[in-house]
């Protein structure tokens, strides 16, 4: 027994590099297409080409005949199992059938209608192109305001309009608000689809264990709880005869935030043909099938005093849903709602959103989800509006900010905000940028011809989602702390992360919480066989909360290890210190391994207490957290081609506490160039006949290194008072804070030529046309 | 028909019978039963499959096996030597230049051969150096200071 | 992701090469850069390919007799960095440096690139404006195109069935020359959404040797000669530039319409040629 006591150094706050890293940078961490068993089939999946048609006929025996087949599934082998599940619920909600394989109907262009299976991914592939389909193809609708139009083709032939469902929230008395307005400004905002893009897609690999009577089901997702839960639902099978593991997963953005068709088609081909089988997406596959993000068409109102002050802002929400609902769809659109109101105190909103069916794959949660497209609008708004004032964009929201006194502030849409000081990033941003020296060089660049924009967004969000209330299946998250007979520290998180870091961030808690070396900490996730239940990592809720679960499990954790401390010093209490437990009347100490030990070997318990070390918390957030930011954006154009060039970007974001600054940056950074992909380069674009024209990697522009600007990130600290950990969530923000900003300043570059608004993305053709234009 | 090709993979040799048509991307990863090498498009744009071909940066999704007979190949998995870490790879950790990791084996490559060809870059170098690679991650920035810090080390 | 089956065949001659090609559905096989992304895509199934590079010498760059040859086999790496072609057509080097990625410009070829004849292809603005002579062969013909005779149309060449890219042969750049390529590559494929090549030769302050040559525009390169004619003339590179691409068809897609296409050429031969005018002596 050691008599020293150090005052350990935490870790909480410091940049430490991953610990996940070692297995990434050598090629040796195992992803989905990683995965071989013996005996593994491979499955390809058949696909409508067109995005409406009937089905007359399939004719799958020239298919079956080839080399290699094993089996061809339809409709009619998988017709008894369940649909695709939505989990979201609104009122009046119309929830069309979604079959794991069409029957008589397809609805997008990549619907699945066949599933080949061959005993190579070759052959499979090349079998595929011999299932025949005989479609009567149909009028398709791909555009959400035309799909409303009087005459569009129905997408379900059931609901002719194409409405899906509408939904109204209004907070205050907008009416009012309206009536006292000296100024309105109105604008149609769209925020276009989005392809969520994970370099790695979609896999996965089922294996029937039939002398176990499961099934373990590898699946590249985000969601390995929910997907256990909803997969045995689609496949009418007991929940704990099926086990899903996820391994590696090469980003999901919220792409693998879902349950797919596939899942339970690969369980049940595995189930028939009595062998392991995998399906991996292709690119093409991915872009098709896979859910897309925004597609939003929005009409924006807001009623202001001529001295800036807002009063009240109305919105018109068209959410182009796709021809189906997946997991979260219709949920999407009323996350906007809910941030509509921004950072500001006015207390009047009236929101409706159409939902809207078109033939085009689904959209769903896609890297903020509903809330990039309500800051792009308010942030919008609010420039509309400085303009229309002639007021400087920043005095305006200055202005308006809900004001430090006012937490926790309660929003017109039902929000609580926990913590706040908006004004201090954007000044901090200001300051870093020098603005009026800013302002002042472009007006000299006015005076010479040359178009210089200065874009600021400040941002709010809603992070750490969520309270369970507010979710289809639970907004907790779980943790299980396990202090091994040896001392080394096993943490089971039922969040799923992919990329984020948390196997780095949550080791850093437990070390500083237990006093012990973070290399003896091992974070373990993903495996519903080994995990206890869990939620999943979306909505930057990993570490707001996941980590404030594994916080409390380690309170508990620590009591019983005191408890054995104690009685192994024999003394009334102890303090845990430095990786061990100190009687500080005498500074006598035990090492946790001694400790550990103690409670595995048992030859003593302490009063009323059970051997192990092992304690597991599942932790309910009371409320949201909601980060916020500035985000200013110096951009110049080029007159000529329309070329837009960020001279610079700077963050100053505010997630609350930060546990690890040099992973927090990198979330930034990586939300950044989603934002900036959305505001100058990507877009998913149908045609009139619903097929996707940026259907390859060759077409949909994702920003590539020598396109990015540097970003210059840096944070203010605002704790969050909702978790034990003051953590808010950083996931999204860069994403949100984003694209807004860019806009503005190009907006503000060609404001001299009368030009007031332009929708994303920003391509140098658009740019072009509105320089030669003026007003776009 | 099928053709017999011997090639050199990571220093060690192997000889197997393969379709013309197998991608030499499915032969590392389904045949020689690597890992690294990732897929991630079918158009040659994401990199991610990144392989040194006779000591160049090639994407192993556009090309066949059959055109890597009698050549020398490294991939990811070749870089650390008995145990230790490449400067590259040492980097990469270091700087926090990867999130999920997919495209991280082929981003590596490609700054192999970026630093072989231009020993100090500038920024805009290195950006334009990994044009043929696409992280959605960490919208690069980290990248860049990775391969800046390798491009340090000697070498790297 | 996969592709069709195909038979292969790699000869190790050109003779064999050419006496393979001479029948049949084959496909040659050079760098692989566009034909194995088709292929994988199912797009261009070919029942049989003839792989290319395993016959010894046709990657060769030499120079002789005011000309450089540069076998079609070369890489864009290669050309991009051969002391040959970066002293005597630093034009084509320039241009090769601006084509897709480096991963790519180690495999694709310099023959493989124009004779697939991409509308968006980089090579063809510089081969135009150097004046570059291709000699194509087949098991019985061996003859040299003019590369303004050579694109044809959208992906369309005039090689006759069975004949191949053996080299490409440019002309000596004059020292004195200035040169410039300018490009808007596509942010997504990195392919010319516009490229525009120029070479201008200086005398007493006037110019009297003008190419320009365009990519990306239309539905093949081709020759800016009305552009090429005024600066010959003594007009000012604004005015020249404005008639570039004047009276030829141009592509127009989700990226840029055809207008904006005419716009950006125009704009970017002004901007060619500044460059080419700073680094003519």
């Amino acid at each position: 027994m050691a008599t020293t006591i150090s005052k350990p150094e935490t870790l909480f706050g410091k940049r430490i590099r991953r610990q996940e890293d070692p297995r990434l940078i050598t090629g040796t961490a195992v992803y989905l297409d990683d995965i071989k068993m013996p005996g593994m089939h491979h499955a390809c999946i058949v696909r409508s080409p067109h995005a409406a048609a009937k089905i007359r006929a399939i004719d799958t025996a020239a298919a079956a005949g080839r080399p290699g087949v094993v089996a061809v599934f339809t409709a009619k082998d998988t017709g008894h199992l369940g649909a695709v599940p939505c989990a979201a619920s609104l009122p009046g909600l119309r929830v069309p059938r979604h079959d794991l394989l069409a029957r008589d109907r397809v609805y997008y262009v990549g619907h699945p209608v066949a599933v080949v299976v061959a005993t190579d991914r070759y052959l499979a592939r090349d079998a595929a192109e011999m299932v025949e389909v005989d479609y009567e193809p149909l009028p398709a609708v791909a555009d959400p305001e035309k799909a409303l139009a009087e005459g569009a083709p129905a997408v379900h032939p059931e609901w002719p309009g194409n409405v899906a469902f509408t939904f109204h929230q209004e907070g205050g008395n907008i009416e009012q608000a309206f009536s006292e307005a000296e100024v309105v400004v109105k604008q149609r905002i769209t925020s276009q689809r989005l392809i969520p893009t994970a370099l790695e897609t979609r896999g996965v690999v089922a294996d029937w264990r039939p002398g176990e009577n499961s099934v373990t089901l590898f699946s590249s997702t985000q969601i390995p709880h929910l997907m256990r839960t909803l997969v045995a639902g689609i496949l009418g099978m007991p929940e704990n005869r099926l086990r899903v593991v996820t391994p590696e997963v090469g980003g999901g953005f919220g792409s693998k935030l879902n349950v797919y068709a596939e899942e339970a088609l690969m369980a049940f081909i595995s189930m028939r043909i009595q062998k392991p089988v995998k399906w991996v997406e292709s690119r093409r596959e991915n872009f098709t099938c896979t859910i897309h993000g925004r597609g939003h068409v929005d009409y924006f109102e807001l009623a202001a005093r001529r001295d800036g002050v807002m009063l009240g802002l109305k919105l018109k929400l068209i959410q182009d849903l796709g021809a189906y609902h997946q997991l979260l769809t219709p949920a999407i659109p009323t996350l906007s709602v809910l941030m509509m109101p921004g950072l500001y105190k006015f207390q009047n909103v009236s929101a409706d959103i159409v939902g809207v069916f078109t033939n085009c794959v689904p959209t769903d949660a896609y890297r903020g989800a509903g809330r990039p497209e309500a800051t792009h609008g308010i942030e919008r708004m609010v420039d509309i509006l400085a303009a229309e004032l002639a007021m400087d964009p920043v005095e305006i929201r200055l202005k308006n900010f809900v004001g430090n006194d006012e937490f926790p502030y309660t929003t017109p849409t039902g929000l609580s905000y926990d913590s706040g000081n908006y004004a201090a990033p954007l000044r901090k941003a200001l300051e870093q940028v020098d603005y009026p020296a800013l302002r002042r060089e472009q007006a000299q660049a006015r005076e010479e011809g040359r178009l210089m924009g200065i874009g600021v967004s400040t941002y709010g969000e809603i992070c750490a989602i969520g309270p369970s209330p507010s979710m289809p299946a639970g907004g907790w998250e779980s943790a299980t702390v396990k202090i091994e007979p040896t001392g080394k520290v096993t943490v089971l998180t039922g969040a799923s992360p992919h990329g984020q870091g948390e196997e780095t961030t949550f080791a850093q808690v437990v070390a500083d919480e237990l006093g012990v070396p973070m290399d003896d900490v091992l974070v373990v996730h993903g495996d519903t066989s080994v995990v206890q239940y869990g939620i999943g990592t979306f909505g930057s809720r990993g570490t707001a909360v996941g980590g404030a679960a594994l916080f409390y499990a380690l309170q508990d954790l620590k009591a019983k290890v005191k408890k054995f401390g104690a009685m192994l010093l024999d003394a009334p209490a102890v303090i845990l210190s430095g990786g061990s437990c100190v009687d500080e009347r005498t500074g006598k100490s035990v090492s946790f391994a001694e400790v550990a030990a103690a409670a595995y070997h048992a030859k003593r318990l302490p009063p009323a207490t059970e051997p192990g070390l092992v304690s597991t918390h599942f932790w309910e957030p009371p409320n949201f957290t909601f980060p916020f930011g500035a985000h200013v954006v110096v951009s110049e154009v080029d007159r000529e081609t329309g070329d837009i060039r960020i001279r610079r970007y700077v963050a100053v974001d505010d997630c609350g506490k930060i546990i690890n600054p040099l992973l927090v940056d990198g979330q930034v950074h990586g939300g950044v160039a989603q934002g900036l992909g959305q505001a100058l380069w990507e877009q998913a674009v149908y045609d009139e006949n619903g097929q996707l024209i940026t259907g390859e990697l060759t077409d949909y522009a994702l920003p590539k290194a020598h396109l990015m600007p540097w970003i210059e990130s840096s944070h203010t600290e605002t704790p969050s008072p909702v978790n034990p950990l003051g953590v808010k969530g950083v996931g999204e923000a860069g994403t949100i804070g984003c694209s807004p900003a860019v806009v503005n300043s190009v907006v503000d570059a060609l404001s001299p030529l009368g030009v007031r608004h332009l929708d994303m993305p920003l391509t140098p053709e658009k740019i072009w046309k509105a320089i030669q234009g003026g007003q776009a | 028909m099928k053709r017999k090709i011997s090639l050199r993979i990571n220093g060690k040799p192997y000889t197997d019978e393969v379709e013309p048509r197998l991608l030499l991307i499915h032969y590392l990863r389904e045949v020689a039963g690597l890992t690294g090498p990732h897929i991630g498009c079918e158009t040659s744009i994401c990199g991610a499959c990144t392989v040194m071909l006779q000591g160049r940066a090639v994407k192993s999704c556009t090309m066949f096996a059959v055109q890597a007979d009698g050549r020398e190949i490294v991939t990811i998995e070749g870089l650390a030597a008995n145990g230790a870490l490449d400067p590259v790879q040492q980097a990469f950790w270091n700087e926090h230049g990867l999130q999920c990791g997919f495209c991280t084996p082929g981003m590596i490559m490609a700054t192999k051969q970026l630093l072989q060809d231009n020993p100090s870059p500038t920024d805009l170098e290195i950006r334009h150096g990994l044009e043929g690679n696409l992280c959605r991650c960490t919208g690069y920035q980290h990248i860049v200071n990775a391969v800046k810090a390798a491009a340090g080390k000697a070498g790297a | 992701m996969i592709p069709q089956a195909f038979d292969y065949s790699a000869p190790q001659s050109l003779e064999e090469a050419l006496g393979l090609l001479a029948s049949g559905d084959r496909k040659i096989l050079a760098g692989g850069m566009s034909l194995i992304p088709m292929m994988k895509l199912r797009l261009a199934a070919p029942a049989e390919v003839v792989d290319l590079g395993r016959i010894a010498g046709l990657d060769g760059i030499t120079e002789a007799g005011g000309f450089v040859h540069i076998g079609a086999m070369a890489t864009h790496h290669t050309v991009e960095t051969s002391p040959a072609v970066r002293a005597s057509c630093p034009l084509l080097a320039e241009t090769a440096s601006h084509i897709g990625d480096v991963q790519v410009r180690n495999m694709g070829t310099l023959g493989g690139s124009i004779a697939h004849a991409d509308p968006a292809a980089d090579y063809p603005a510089a081969l135009l404006a150097l004046e570059a002579e291709i000699r194509v062969v087949s098991a019985h013909s061996d003859r040299t195109v003019n590369a303004a005779d050579f694109f044809l149309d959208a992906f369309t060449t005039a090689l006759e069935p069975g004949e191949i890219v053996l080299e490409v042969r440019l002309p000596v750049e004059q020292s004195s020359e200035g040169y410039g390529y300018e490009k808007v590559a596509h942010p997504a494929s990195g392919f010319a959404v516009v490229g525009v090549a120029v070479r201008i030769t200086r005398e007493h302050g006037r110019i009297i040797m003008a190419r320009i040559g365009v990519t990306g525009m239309g539905p093949h390169a081709f020759r800016a000669r009305a552009a090429e004619r005024l600066l010959e003339e003594g007009a000012a590179p604004e005015r020249a530039a404005a008639v570039v691409g004047e009276g030829e068809e141009a592509n127009s897609d989700l990226y840029a319409s055809a207008d904006y296409r005419r716009h950006l050429a125009r704009i970017h031969a002004r901007r060619a040629l500044a460059v080419a005018l700073s680094r003519a002596s």
